[in-house]
């Protein structure tokens, strides 16, 4: 995971996008997924949502070592989006009120 | 992840470290505020007939709570949970009006011979062990909101350290056996790795679940999407999760309480009934449930009862048991509390956590000692000169703020306007003044290896005297302690008395270290010297 780290301002750089990484994208993939895990974990709904967030932060964890394991920026940046999407995008189809 | 590690450990290292000083402390939140109330007497318990308690307790109950959508009586016991001796006292509240979700809470502690209220004695103003408690979750001075955020973001960012300390650490088994004393860094790195492994399960669980705890703040995201975001979400939410019931006013039970109490007795054993609880749901039958003295399971709220119709007096079945998602929920909080801990598991529980300040601390002092070398020739670096200040001022100096939060209890007037909160500014002004002090000590390495010595010392003298102040402005002191076998109030003193060594052992460490540190110094440059000469 040290291969990004080289060069003062680089290094900045890449700290601080990796930090923004983390709190911004891998927030919301955490926020998305646990959303996704309460509506298809096979528990009453409120159960389900409260299982589901007792786990997040167990996801969140290992979304953060990820993001800052991962060689390459794209590969992060484009990591996040995708699987963002797919969470938030499954989620709505099962909502209640989706179109599924 | 070694960097992840180092990073993420430092940024928060000192806010954990007060977390883990205040909540460390909290788990003796009961008997610090024994301590601190020093005008309460020392508590007996007499043989009591608790179904004529109960009585009583309904006979107050019918006067001052006749349209009641509970009444609920505690009967004298010692408290396992709350670790102090429970009171006779009744609490209720009354049909909610129209339009509104609760009624009106009402408490009172009553005499147990003739069900008078009882006035208490007054005890001096004080913060107690709560404060200290609440602190660590709650922060103070700025808003609650704000606080638990602040802390779930230091927690989260916790538990990435901890992951990633493990993963650093391969050879973790190795390690825990490895301590290489009087090698500077490797000294330290070798302390870190000991202290983090020894208590790991500890350290995981209580990071875990204090995250847990306030689930819904730091992830709304699951209620807000199923639930929605306007103000009663939330509650739709719980009543949802908790099966909430209606309810309907109660009356008093026609059948004899006293005769339940006795079943109770009959089946737990004398003095083991806590509580009589009387409510109607909606649409059920109205219910007596006797409680247990909590205690001798994790989950300590969820204590045994036994339920009776209120005015046939036939045994009713319970309520089937929690799903295993509210369950597992309720473990890992009941962790966290640990309210279920025994003296000796509660030992195990405080030693924990005292470990915790220690992991932290070992993490704080390894970061400044490994960059310490390469700036030395420089001439200083304002960022390591800011870590060593905070370094000194929140292990040293947050310390000695604790223990002056206790001198100010003994020392500051008792009539004192608003002493509570002058108690806990105390704390804050000794941690300050520690900062701006390590801060202008630290200009360089020497000034600030002094400000080490000094706010050891500083923090060592704090606890030391606790227990002499306290013998000289009260009665309970350490001679009166042990002889009545009080090993609260005792413990307390003892257990300050063993900080005070500790601090004092520190700096004399600390000291020795450098002096010899020194002096091999002045032999290398003496025989550089030597070596030119010749």
């Amino acid at each position: 995971m040290m291969a990004w780290l080289n060069g003062a301002a680089h290094y900045r750089w890449m700290v601080a996008s990796r930090v923004l990484a983390a709190v911004v994208g891998g927030y919301t993939l955490t926020s998305a997924a646990t959303v996704l895990l309460a509506l298809v974990w096979p528990l009453p709904q409120a159960e389900a949502v409260a299982a589901a967030t007792m786990l997040s932060f167990a996801l969140y964890t290992v979304v953060i070592l990820w993001i800052f394991a991962v060689k390459r920026l794209r590969t992060l940046w484009l990591g996040l989006v995708i699987t963002t999407a797919f969470c938030a995008g499954l989620s709505w189809l099962l909502l209640p009120g989706g179109t599924a | 992840m070694a960097w992840l590690h180092t990073w993420s450990g430092l940024v928060v290292g000192w806010v954990l470290f007060f977390v883990f000083v205040t909540g460390t402390a909290g788990y003796f939140n009961s008997e610090i505020t024994r301590w601190m109330q020093p005008e309460l007497p020392l508590h007996q318990s007499a043989p009591q007939d608790n179904g004529k308690l109960a009585t009583i307790a309904m006979d107050r109950l019918q006067a001052v709570a006749p349209n009641a959508e509970f009444w609920s009586i505690t009967l004298p016991h010692r408290s396992q949970v709350f670790r102090r001796w429970e009171e006779f006292s009744i609490s209720w509240e009354t049909m909610p009006r129209e339009g509104h979700e609760h009624g009106v809470f009402g408490s009172e502690i009553l005499d147990p011979g003739n069900g008078d209220q009882v006035s208490t004695v007054d005890p001096r103003e004080t913060g107690g062990g709560d404060a200290l408690y609440v602190m660590h979750y709650a922060l103070h001075y700025i808003d609650r909101q704000l606080a638990f955020k602040l802390v779930g973001i230091c927690t989260m960012i916790m538990l990435v350290s901890l992951i990633t300390g493990i993963i650093t650490h391969k050879k973790i088994f190795k390690d825990f056996f490895t301590l290489r004393l009087g090698k500077g860094q490797r000294s330290w790195l070798d302390a870190h790795n000991v202290i983090g492994v020894m208590a790991l399960p500890f350290f995981l669980m209580i990071t875990y679940s204090g995250l847990v705890f306030f689930g819904l703040t730091y992830m709304p995201a699951g209620v807000a999407t199923i639930y929605g975001t306007d103000d009663k979400a939330t509650e739709r939410y719980f009543d949802d999760l908790f099966d909430d019931h209606s309810h309907e006013a109660i009356t008093r039970p026609r059948a004899p309480v006293p005769e339940m109490i006795a079943k109770a007795e009959a089946a737990w054993g004398e003095g083991q009934v806590r509580s009589v609880f009387i409510q109607h749901d909606g649409g059920e039958k109205p219910r007596v449930d006797i409680g247990r003295v909590r205690g001798g399971q994790v989950r300590v709220f969820d204590a045994e009862i036994m339920r009776f119709h209120a005015h046939t007096g036939e045994p009713l079945p319970l309520d089937p048991p929690d799903g295993l998602t509210l369950k597992t929920n309720e473990s890992l909080r009941a962790l966290h509390e640990g309210r279920f801990a025994e003296p000796w598991l509660r030992w195990l529980y405080f030693i924990a956590g005292l470990l915790g300040c220690g992991m932290i601390g070992t993490g704080l002092v390894l970061w400044t000692v490994k960059r310490r070398r390469n700036h030395e020739a420089t001439g200083g670096h304002f960022g390591l000169r800011l870590v060593e200040a905070l370094n000194v001022a929140t292990i040293a100096g947050l310390s000695a703020g604790v223990a002056a939060y206790f001198l100010a209890n003994r020392l500051l007037p008792v009539e004192m306007a608003d002493r509570a909160e002058w108690e806990m500014h105390i704390l804050f002004l000794v941690w300050g003044e520690a900062l701006i002090y390590a801060f202008f000590r630290c200009s360089d390495l020497k000034g600030c290896r002094k400000a080490w010595v000094e706010l050891l010392w500083l923090a060592s003298a704090a606890f030391a005297l606790l227990p002499v102040v306290n013998a000289l402005t009260t009665d309970k002191h350490l001679l009166n302690t042990v002889a009545a076998g009080d090993w609260v109030l005792a413990g307390f003193d003892l257990t300050m008395l063993a900080l005070g060594l500790t601090f004092g052992y520190m700096a004399i460490k600390v000291k020795r270290i450098w002096l010899k540190k020194a002096a091999q110094k002045v032999e290398t440059n003496h025989t550089a010297l030597m070596g030119e000469t010749a």
